[in-house]
């Protein structure tokens, strides 16, 4: 039986399970209704999860300050199908009108990027891209075991151990890193903390933890891939300065390289022609990517028009701790808000045009000049 | 729970080394019970309602250790996982209960004129006086897996029983999804209102889930008799007053209990109870009376004597600070209640704490003169 406790020994109706969404805000919240969870509530996927595993934490969670949450998870690569009467809205509203029937375009080829090798390092501080991989045959980080998570993480090791060249590295699992190695990852920025974030924490990723969790980097420190995190894999290049060319030129040759060191083994990476990358967030399918900078703009900052101007180059805000903070002494991360249905370069691109753009305009705006002629349109 | 590995149908394709914790760093009740053995004769097994061994084990396996106390780190999701876990829980049981035996018969005793003095405890020393216990319903699953259906019914239920309660007793309900500021602000002053979890021994079982859905306080109208729904229990009971007259406290606790009791039964629902281990709840560590007996008691100079924790060892008591189980003293306040909770009855348990934190006073005293206490220390009770 799907059902995991006892609620088929009392008959309850769905009427008496349904959650109370009324002071939510997130987008399962918007798409839930009755009936929808009546028709959902006795499925589960082949490993056993169920509706309420897929939206408890939108349930837990009703509104995020700052960000519209997407408020449910999968828990394995089936959920997005199992549930697609509830995940299909919840997709297209999140991924801009994104249908069911769209095809969705993956690219990784670093040669596609136009530019993007100098963004102004007196304003550009840092620039990153991160994605996610889920390994196929196992369920997600809300809903695996600890035998499947142990499992991922051994494949892992394996396919990282074998990188070379500027690729070469070493994995530090967090459950018996020395207190040198972990003052060094912290001080590199690398160190991946017990999430503290209730969006998280009421998944249930965090079970279990350190158990099966660790970071891999290059000895470079431009290449780090986190195990076992919020998806089975993150993989992230990174670098300071404004070079984000090079950052996503090493981003693609490694991440190809681990596809090909997981398929040599028997692992494909979750991914259809429709979702493109299968992850645990909806929010983060498609591409899963987030390209962005930590750039000051505190000019931008207070400019009516900035939000405007942000949402009309597809690109998004954040403070500089992540996704849930608030930006520090007008320096924000800003990267590109779409996942799903714009292939990898086209994405980077995005950010690479609009950082420039925005950088040119807080230039504009230093010397008290107008910015209007700059405006850019709906991209 | 439906976020748990619990439910995940391929965990029985891995071996059972695959899946056993590593407990490696663990110090609570359920790491130093859980060998690899037993875990894999408990692994395939589930409750009626579906509840597994990975369940119950969850809180202990994400909660390597407390800083005050040694916790349990496991909890029950209903009341037949006492049963179909009883080969971790049996000895989780008898370490924490003073090795109480899977044969051994629990004694409840809620007749307060049982209980002996306690109406003059010195209001100079002791602030307060408070008798809380638990109860579950039958027929329910508890919180750490309860659907919201369920826990919607027990409020139901909870709320019925209690809004027919007069005399001393008839008070209100106050569902924590409703309340408007003022009547927040007002049970806040009053030390009533109780937050979402943020234990993570709590958070880790479960138990904050769908919160505040179907959770409330309800309240007498004197502001002496206070019951929690669907919190860390299905019910939380509480009677509590300034100063220190605990005979007080504990009669009306035993008379709210009794009434309530009378009315729940009346509706076909007892509460879950057996002759081996008393009331059933949630945690481990409440079974039996469920009953926690305690003062908020000013002991400075006591609680600085190198003998203090030896002395409430003695006399079978614990100390806490005064914001809960997870804080430490403040100012010299202590928290100080029974340690026992199985094995002793309701009355007996009480009468440890009225009899210890009179003992405690009377050293207080001394020490405050420059007198020694050795003559005093108790023997083990």
């Amino acid at each position: 039986s799907p059902h995991h406790n006892s609620l088929t020994l009392k008959g309850l109706s769905a009427e008496e399970e349904y959650p109370d969404l009324s002071q939510h805000n997130n987008h399962m919240a918007k798409v839930l209704t009755l009936d929808m969870y009546r028709r959902l509530r006795d499925r589960a996927t082949p490993s056993g999860f169920t509706i309420d595993g897929v939206i408890q934490t939108g349930v837990d969670n009703p509104g995020h300050p700052f960000i519209m949450t997407v408020g449910c998870v999968a828990g394995d690569e089936e959920t997005y199908e199992v549930f697609k009467e509830l995940l299909d809205p919840v997709i297209s509203d999140r991924h801009g009108g994104y249908k069911p029937t769209d095809k969705h375009k993956t690219d990784l080829n670093s040669n596609n990027l136009k530019g993007g090798d100098d963004l102004d390092p007196n304003y550009v501080l840092s620039s990153r891209v991160r994605t996610g991989r889920s390994i196929r045959g196992f369920c997600l980080p809300p809903h695996c075991s600890r035998g499947e998570r142990r499992a991922v993480e051994t494949l892992s090791i394996e396919a990282l151990a074998s990188l070379t060249g500027d690729l070469k590295g070493k994995y530090y699992a967090l459950k018996n890193m020395t207190d040198a190695e972990q003052q060094q990852l912290i001080d590199d920025h690398f160190l991946f903390d017990k999430p503290v974030s209730p969006l998280l924490l009421a998944s249930g990723m965090a079970r279990d933890w350190p158990d099966a969790r660790g970071i891999w980097h290059n000895d470079n420190k431009t290449f780090l891939v986190w195990v076992n995190e919020e998806d089975h894999l993150r993989v992230i290049s990174m670098q300071k300065g404004g070079n984000m060319k090079e950052v996503f030129n090493r981003f693609c040759t490694g991440l190809t390289k681990i596809e090909t060191l997981f398929k040599e083994r028997g692992h494909a990476f979750m991914w259809n022609e429709h979702l493109g990358y299968v992850l645990t967030c909806p929010s983060n399918l498609g591409t899963g990517l987030r390209a962005g900078v930590h750039v000051k703009l505190p000019n931008m900052s207070k400019n009516a028009k900035f939000e405007e101007i942000l949402k009309r180059l597809r690109l998004q805000k954040r403070g500089t701790g992540g996704v849930d903070t608030a930006a520090v002494g007008g320096v924000f991360d800003i990267s590109n808000a779409d996942r799903l249905g714009f292939s990898e370069v086209e994405l980077v691109q995005m950010v690479v045009d609009g950082i420039k753009l925005l950088i040119e305009m807080e230039k504009r705006l230093e010397k008290g000049q107008s910015i209007d002629d700059l405006m850019p349109a709906q991209k | 729970m439906p976020f748990g590995n619990t439910h995940n149908n391929f965990k029985l394709n891995y071996k059972v080394e695959e899946e056993y914790p590593d407990l490696s760093k663990h110090n609570n009740h359920m790491a130093k019970v859980l060998t690899k053995e037993i875990y894999g004769k408990l692994r395939d097994k589930q409750t009626p309602s579906g509840y597994t061994v990975d369940d119950v084990i969850q809180t202990g396996v994400d909660n390597p250790g407390h800083p005050f106390i040694m916790t349990v780190g496991c909890v029950a999701g209903d009341e037949e996982s006492y049963e179909v876990f009883k080969d971790l829980l049996d000895p989780v049981i008898c370490d924490r209960h003073g090795g109480y035996k899977p044969t051994d018969k629990h004694k409840t005793d809620l007749n307060f004129e049982n209980l002996k003095g306690g109406d003059d405890l010195d209001p100079n020393y002791v602030l307060s006086s408070r008798v809380r216990t638990g109860r579950s319903i039958k027929g329910f699953t508890l919180p750490p897996h309860n659907s919201r259906g369920e826990r919607r019914l027990i409020e139901k239920l909870s709320v019925e029983a209690l809004t027919s309660l007069d005399g001393e007793f008839k008070g209100k309900y106050y569902p924590l999804k409703s309340m408007t500021d003022a009547e927040q602000e007002q049970l806040i002053a009053d030390h009533f209102l109780f937050d979402k979890p943020v234990s993570p021994l709590l958070t880790c079982a479960g138990m904050a889930r769908d919160w505040p859905d179907a959770r409330g306080i309800w309240h007498n109208d004197n502001k002496t008799f206070l019951v929690w729904v669907n919190e860390e229990d299905h019910l939380r009971v509480i009677s509590m007053q300034k100063g220190g007259n605990m005979r007080e406290v504990f009669r009306r606790f035993c008379v709210g209990l009794g009434k309530i009791e009378e009315i729940f039964k009346k509706h076909n629902h007892g509460f879950m109870w057996n002759e081996h281990l008393g009331y059933i709840l949630t945690c481990p560590s409440n079974l039996g009376t469920g009953l926690r007996g305690g003062v908020h008691v000013k002991l400075p100079k006591l609680s600085t004597h190198p003998k203090f924790e030896e002395i409430l060892t003695r006399l079978r008591l614990q100390k806490r600070g005064t914001g809960g189980v997870d804080t430490a003293s403040v100012g010299g306040v202590f928290d100080i209640s029974n340690a026992d909770r199985l094995g002793s009855s309701e009355v007996e348990q009480v009468q440890l704490v009225v009899d210890g934190v009179k003992l405690m006073v009377e050293m207080e005293k001394k020490l405050e003169k420059g007198e020694a206490i050795d003559s005093m220390i108790p023997s083990q009770k």
